[in-house]
């Protein structure tokens, strides 16, 4: 007897802790409103930027991300089209940046002639940038600003 | 000995049809002597309506973008290459199918390509690109022969649809309408010149002036 009403109040127990756990709603940057046990509408998709304006870098080592939309753009075995503008030849026409010439060392640091195939798949490394709020916030702080807080007026 | 006999009696296969022809010429010359002139004339008419109409119509069944991917060779490569890009679906929900851009919209340029694709029939007769790998080994060669067409009519087919006259360079992205300032308002450049490869994957590049 006694045990039969444990295991009915356990069970009675475990039911409750579900449906709170379902109806919980978790107001999370990523997630939204959405239930835990939902999956929300998927946020609408932001256009790429599309402009000629060079991104400031983070950092000095960071690849330059792509300010323009890269729709359509074919890299592989047969072609790339990046380098219809950013390769060194075509540079004069486009006016677009070279690629730089870390992208002619083969892996032993011997310049080669062109682009090494290490370095042939653009999209590996430079990536064009969403228009989107970024759900989640973020306080990098670069190395400058770091430097120059630490010490106001000091050596860089 | 009785089939060459009959060989002699009856006159050859060439001599009948030559026989038919003179008997033909002779009817054809002769003036009607059953049917006013009026009747012929409007007979005439009409048949050459319903025959001019239904060439067009045949005609124009070729140029349908259900006609064209018929064939898996274009079915397989070319379409479901198209299917990705901008030129088949886009935020207006405008397509430019297959002959909006491979075949020319004036009559007498339209009925030049179309005695041209008796090849392509040709081709697809005897199999020439049934496969991938045939299709592959031959995509540097059919897009020469386009890339070629639309260098000699100054990109004809692309400016049925994309004027430069009506090309608004403020809605263009910055780098977009520096381009087409430089090279194609000046008329350096005709839209293939940068654009290849848009609408369909791109053969082997190396040595095609303006790429790597």
């Amino acid at each position: 007897m006694m045990r039969k009403v444990t295991i009915l109040l356990l069970a009675a127990a475990l039911v409750a802790g579900a449906g709170t756990l379902a109806a919980q709603t978790l107001n999370s940057g990523l997630r939204g409103p959405a239930p835990l046990n939902d999956e929300g509408p998927a946020p609408p998709m932001a256009p790429n930027k599309n402009t000629a304006e060079k991104e400031v870098r983070n950092y000095p080592e960071q690849p330059p991300v792509i300010p323009h939309s890269i729709d359509g753009y074919q890299i592989d075995l047969n072609g790339n089209k990046c380098l219809s503008c950013h390769a060194r030849a075509r540079t004069g026409e486009s006016q677009a940046p070279m690629v730089s010439i870390t992208h002619f060392m083969d892996r032993d640091g011997q310049f080669l002639a062109s682009i090494s195939p290490r370095r042939f798949f653009c999209t590996e490394c430079h990536v064009p940038q969403s228009t989107s709020n970024p759900p989640v916030s973020n306080d990098f702080v670069d190395i400058d600003t770091l430097l120059s807080r630490a010490t106001p007026g000091g050596r860089r | 000995m009785s089939t060459a006999d009959g060989a002699e009696k009856r006159p050859g296969f060439f001599a009948r049809v030559w026989k038919f022809i003179v008997e033909l010429w002779g009817v054809l010359i002769r003036p009607s002597s059953v049917f006013g002139l009026g009747v012929l004339v409007m007979a005439g008419f009409v048949a050459g309506v319903i025959f001019w109409g239904g060439f067009n119509t045949a005609l124009e069944l070729t140029n349908t973008e259900k006609f064209c991917t018929g064939c898996h060779e274009m079915r397989d490569n070319v379409f479901s290459e198209l299917k990705s890009t901008i030129h088949f679906t886009n935020r207006s929900g405008v397509r430019a199918t297959c002959p909006d851009c491979h075949v020319p919209h004036n009559w007498t340029d339209k009925i030049a390509r179309k005695m041209q694709a008796s090849k392509e029939v040709w081709g697809h007769i005897f199999g020439r690109i049934d496969t991938r790998d045939k299709f592959v080994d031959h995509r540097l060669e059919l897009a020469l022969h386009e890339w070629a067409r639309f260098k000699a009519n100054d990109s004809l087919e692309c400016r049925n649809c994309h004027s430069a006259d009506s090309m608004d360079i403020t809605k263009q992205s910055p780098r977009a309408s520096v381009a087409h300032q430089r090279f194609l308002f000046t008329g350096e450049k005709t839209c293939i010149d940068c654009h290849k490869g848009i609408a369909h994957q791109l053969p082997d590049m190396r040595g095609i002036p303006g790429w790597q």
